[in-house]
């Protein structure tokens, strides 16, 4: 096998894996700029898809999604920056529309839970661990004279611990 | 203080208890999308009528000052249960005496209007949405989805999916009573 032929098997597997990086983009959707393609990417995997809720409209199949990425990129072409189009859609479709909630009265629980959650859990742990440490056993680490005594008169007692 | 902090895990239990019995609610819909309409002005769209039907098409100057609530419809002749609804629409229209304002949404004229010939049409006004912009400017995610606006222009209710069952269809009706519907023939 020479080089070029060697050239075209690779290029031909390579082709052949781009279904799997196949988006749902189509490619009259995609933008001659670059640029403003990557921020439209950008924020339609931001954008949840109304119809199949926990899709982003940049990777789904559903025709409304498709019609929200055009939207998308006519905004900016307009000239919009992303806040904009962000802004533009939530006045459409509240809140809903975007994948990650933002930081309001309303969703402060949301974001401040896990940290709470995690926060009161470490000191439990912590003040668990302390107490556990502080706490001594009675008497002391080691035995007292009479209970070594005791415990020689069981161990050399023939008799007991056979009382079965 | 000791004591109590013996009913920390139980309240606990009681609040985790609570959120998912409220989770379990049997009306209580997961995936419904609240409106950010509601309480609004009607979004700004004008659409021309639908080519080959005989009503004309509206803008959103036309919702207000009818001197009642409109009922604006989103529909399409693609869109199965719409034709369960229509029905329920027409008798609106007829009974219930509803100015009832159609969105034809993405649906190639000739379908449209060979739709309204078989079926009838209610509709005062139908407008032709064929890119779907109109839609996103309502914010809809499917057809049929159905909006009451008052004579200020305002939107008060939001159906999403068709109106069919008597619960809906009371609530449509209840709902266009508060936003001022008159001159219902029982």
């Amino acid at each position: 096998m020479n080089i070029l032929n060697f050239r075209v098997v690779i290029a031909a597997l390579l082709v052949m894996m781009l279904p799997l990086i196949a988006q749902a983009v189509e490619p009259d959707e995609i933008l001659d700029d670059p640029v403003l393609e990557q921020r439209a990417r950008d924020i339609s995997a931001e954008v949840r898809c109304v119809v199949c809720q926990n899709e982003s409209i940049d990777t789904s199949n559903a025709g409304i999604a498709r019609d929200l990425r055009l939207l998308v990129r006519e905004r900016l072409v307009a000239g919009d920056t992303n806040e904009e189009v962000f802004a533009y859609l939530v006045a459409r479709y509240g809140d809903f529309v975007l994948l990650r909630p933002p930081w309001k009265p309303q969703t402060y629980l949301l974001w401040i839970m896990p940290f709470a959650i995690m926060i009161i859990g470490g000191i439990s742990i912590f003040v668990m661990l302390v107490k556990l440490r502080s706490k001594k056993t009675p008497g002391g680490d080691r035995l007292s004279e009479e209970e070594e005594i005791a415990l020689d008169a069981i161990l050399n007692d023939e008799t007991k611990g056979k009382t079965l | 203080m000791k004591r109590l902090i013996v009913f920390v895990p139980f309240a606990i239990a009681i609040a985790i208890g609570g959120f998912a019995f409220w989770g379990l609610r049997a009306d209580r819909d997961p995936s419904g999308i609240p409106s950010v309409l509601i309480s609004k002005p009607a979004p700004q769209f004008d659409l021309p009528p639908v080519e080959g039907v005989s009503v004309p098409g509206f803008s959103t100057a036309d919702l207000s000052g009818s001197g009642g609530p409109i009922l604006v419809n989103v529909f399409a002749s693609w869109c199965v249960p719409c034709k369960a609804e229509h029905a329920v629409l027409t008798r609106f229209a007829e009974v219930n005496n509803v100015t009832l304002f159609g969105i034809n949404y993405k649906d190639p004229p000739a379908a449209a209007s060979a739709w309204l010939d078989n079926l009838g049409n209610p509709y005062d006004r139908i407008g032709s949405d064929f890119d779907g912009r109109a839609g996103i400017e309502w914010g809809i995610s499917g057809v049929p989805e159905t909006f009451i606006v008052n004579n200020e222009g305002i939107v008060t209710y939001r159906q999403v999916g068709p109106i069919l069952g008597e619960k809906a269809q009371t609530q449509v009706l209840e709902a266009l009573r508060a936003a001022g519907l008159t001159g219902e023939n029982s």
